[in-house]
């Protein structure tokens, strides 16, 4: 028997495979180890600590809570006088005359009672406000003059009432209310989109999916001029405080951006991809200067393109598409003259031998190799555009993206927000299945001989 | 032999005929599916053209104005680009940091829901449904709506940015990751299981070595796409290169040579690690 060192061979290969082992094992320690201290880098990098102390944890819980709940805010004007109930504080979801919601009992002229949830309720008297919370009494806070007085059953200030000298406000379970010389207000949540379908002020408002679906096959009009159906209809998509129909408007507009930027860049950049491929141009010149185009184009990126581009156009879902137009043209030039470059050169010459022309050779020699690669990309892209045209839109201010930053600005919508977000992700899964739908459809036709 | 040929000379008529009609069927409907597409992209440009602000006619022709703008502009303080660049270098490094670690969160998140919704690898089986939706929710958000929520509870800075990337690398890097994972050879993996190692050594030891080149690979790309985003989450209100492009945009003329001193360190980066990732890229999916 040889031992293994003795062929010189062999002990060589035995070398190399310890030493590959060990340089994989020196790998796997090492990955984590890199990957640890990276982030350690980062901690510190990003300041995490100064972002925990900044963290407003408050606006999240108001976020979470508004995302599914609405307020109902009960004012007694102090300078005024008079009582209003109003859905969000909105002037559009102001309750009319003689119609309150069921938690509100009006006693007078400027009195109401309101029960809040948790066993607390609160009563409006004028500009004194008296809080009762179960377990602990009545809080009454009241404006005199120019002050606020503030009156506790055992005379302290718990941590839930925050009392200065114009405004004293109490965060009960139930609800809150602040007392401020301006106003006397209660707010009440409760669950669910309020006003999703109608305003206070259709005839629909407050009606049951029955109802409404029999009022729509009588032939009794609720308004005078219209049908039911379209009175319905109309007051859905009129609605004021929910703008379904911006909002749809703004859906399309996002959608649009994606479709026309894609499609456009797609119809730019063949032709020009025929420029780039080494197999269709032998001008070497020619062949450099398109694929440096392609590259600056693509390395400008869309960021830049978006506000160079809304200089010039303004605002509107026609610069988000050309933005993404300017951008893919150089993705898909890149990616199609690649595909061009690998076209077997046999059905070219198939054709060619039947004494067709340069067009039809390209007609019917290239074109039907390159489309599944081509078609696979482009609606790739189409999904993934959806999303960038959302981006865009922030920017240059158009469709869904600049609903969602407008709404997210003015920090108490957070109910649209949720319902911007909701519709953004249909959006996109909608685009992505039917992207998908499409390509499996288009490419699997292709192969059965078209 | 005869009597086949025959049949057929009497068949091929009727094979022209239908043969014929089919093509001119086809014919027909690519014609119409031109038309409707040719239809679809004049009206729906004319629908973008007349819903903004500045009609396309109007904005052709000043499409060059701003650009020249920056140009003479920074042509004119051609001396103060470099050190203008130094200035912005941090914001850079920042806009890079947060790439690299949205797409380092992510790509680990995406390993972990892959393998948990691959058949035959899954550690709950009944369960991958259930992963596969959350990676499509995650792939379906775009980042502007988690990085704009997170910076009204964080404020801003380049942390919302990061978790806004990084959530969605998860979804899109998990879906490719699982694609990968259902070519892995299940061989090592049963040698594994049959010495008796848990999921997580049955994973490590018999999926990664096998599948990690190709993994590599798309979350390069990935690092790529989201140098570009986190670039323009900036703009919207996070931290990096893009924050420091809004300002110095939004001070209007006598700013640009800032504008211009950004816009070329975002293309020579974006170009730098485009480079970078397809030469890796190319590398990686070549070895194995």
């Amino acid at each position: 028997m040889t031992a293994i060192a003795d062929i010189p061979a062999l002990s060589r290969q035995k070398d190399a495979a310890t030493a590959l082992l060990a340089r994989k094992r020196l790998v796997a320690f090492a990955a984590p180890v890199v990957i640890l201290a990276y982030f350690v880098y980062l901690f510190f990098a990003f300041d995490i600590p100064d972002l925990l102390e900044r963290a407003r944890m408050d606006n999240a819980a108001v976020l979470v809570a508004d995302s599914y709940s609405h307020k109902t805010h009960i004012t007694h004007d102090n300078r005024t006088g008079g009582l209003s109930i109003a859905i969000e504080g909105e002037n559009k979801g102001t309750y009319p005359e003689g119609m309150t919601p069921d938690f509100v009992t009006l006693t007078g002229e400027s009195t109401a009672r309101v029960v809040l949830t948790a066993g607390e309720n609160a009563e409006i008297d004028g500009p004194t406000l008296r809080y009762t919370v179960p377990g602990y009494g009545t809080v009454t806070a009241t404006v005199e003059g120019r002050e606020i007085l503030l009156e506790t059953p055992d005379g302290a200030v718990p941590d839930w009432i925050s009392a200065g000298s114009s405004r004293v406000t109490i965060s009960g379970k139930g609800g809150r209310a602040s007392v401020t010389r301006a106003r006397t207000e209660v707010f009440r949540y409760s669950f669910g989109w309020e006003l999703f379908w109608f305003t206070l002020d259709s005839p629909f408002y407050g009606k049951l999916p029955t109802e409404l679906l029999r009022l729509a096959l009588s032939g009794d009009r609720v308004v005078a001029d219209k049908s039911n159906l379209a009175a319905i209809v109309h007051d859905v998509w009129n609605n004021a405080m929910w703008r379904h129909k911006d909002v749809l408007w703004a859906i399309f507009e996002t959608v649009l951006m994606a479709f026309l930027g894609t499609m456009g860049a797609a119809i730019v950049a063949l032709p020009l991809a025929f420029l780039a491929a080494r197999n269709f141009t032998p001008v070497a010149a020619a062949r450099f200067g398109v694929r440096r185009l392609f590259d600056f184009v693509r390395g400008v990126d869309g960021l830049i393109w978006t506000i160079i581009l809304s200089r010039a156009f303004g605002p509107g879902p026609l610069t988000g598409s050309l933005a993404i137009l300017l951008t893919d043209t150089g993705s898909f030039g890149k990616m199609f003259s690649e595909a061009l470059e690998n076209v077997d050169n046999k059905q070219i010459e198939g054709i060619a031998s039947t004494g067709a022309k340069p067009l039809q050779r390209y007609r019917f020699g290239v074109i039907p190799q390159i489309t599944p690669v081509l078609l696979s990309q482009v609606l790739y892209y189409l999904e993934s555009n959806t999303r960038s045209a959302t981006i865009i839109g922030a920017i240059t201010g158009g469709g869904i993206g600049l609903l969602l930053t407008q709404a997210i600005i003015t920090q108490k919508d957070w109910e649209e927000v949720a319902y911007y977000i909701i519709l953004i992700i249909a959006m996109v899964m909608v685009m992505d299945w039917f992207s998908g739908w499409l390509r499996r459809r288009l490419i699997a036709g292709d192969e059965s001989g078209r | 032999m005869t009597e086949t040929a025959l049949g057929h000379d009497a068949e091929s008529p009727k094979l022209r005929e239908a043969y014929t009609a089919m093509t001119r069927t086809r014919q027909m409907y690519g014609g119409i599916v031109l038309i409707v597409f040719v239809a679809m992209m004049t009206s729906g440009f004319m629908l973008a053209d007349s819903r903004n602000a500045g009609g396309f006619w109007g904005g052709i022709l000043n499409i060059f104005i701003f650009p020249g703008e920056v140009v003479s502009e920074a042509a004119e303080k051609v001396a103060l680009l470099p050190a203008l660049m130094v200035k912005f270098f941090p914001s850079l490094i920042e806009t890079v940091n947060i790439a690299a670690a949205s797409t380092l969160v992510g790509a680990l998140a995406a390993i972990v829901l892959s393998l948990l919704s691959t058949r035959g690898l899954a550690r709950f089986p009944r369960l991958i449904p259930l992963f596969r939706r959350l990676m499509d929710i995650s792939r379906a958000v775009p980042e502007i709506v988690v990085a704009l929520v997170l910076i009204f509870v964080l404020g801003g800075g380049p942390v919302p940015a990061m978790i806004a990337i990084a959530f969605h690398t998860t979804g899109a890097l998990g879906k490719l990751f699982s694609e990968v994972n259902e070519n892995a050879s299940l061989k090592p993996i049963e040698g594994l299981a049959s010495v008796g190692a848990s999921w997580t050594q049955r994973m490590l030891l018999g999926v990664v070595p096998q599948v990690a080149p190709n993994w590599l690979s798309y979350a390069l790309l990935r690092f790529e796409i989201n140098i570009r985003a986190s670039a323009i989450l900036g703009f919207v209100g996070s931290g990096g290169i893009g924050y420091d492009l809004k300002n110095a945009f939004s001070w209007g003329q006598g700013r640009y040579d800032e504008v211009a001193a950004i816009f070329i360190l975002l293309f020579l980066t974006i170009v730098f690690f485009d480079q970078l990732s397809s030469h890796y890229r190319n590398k990686l999916v070549g070895k194995s």
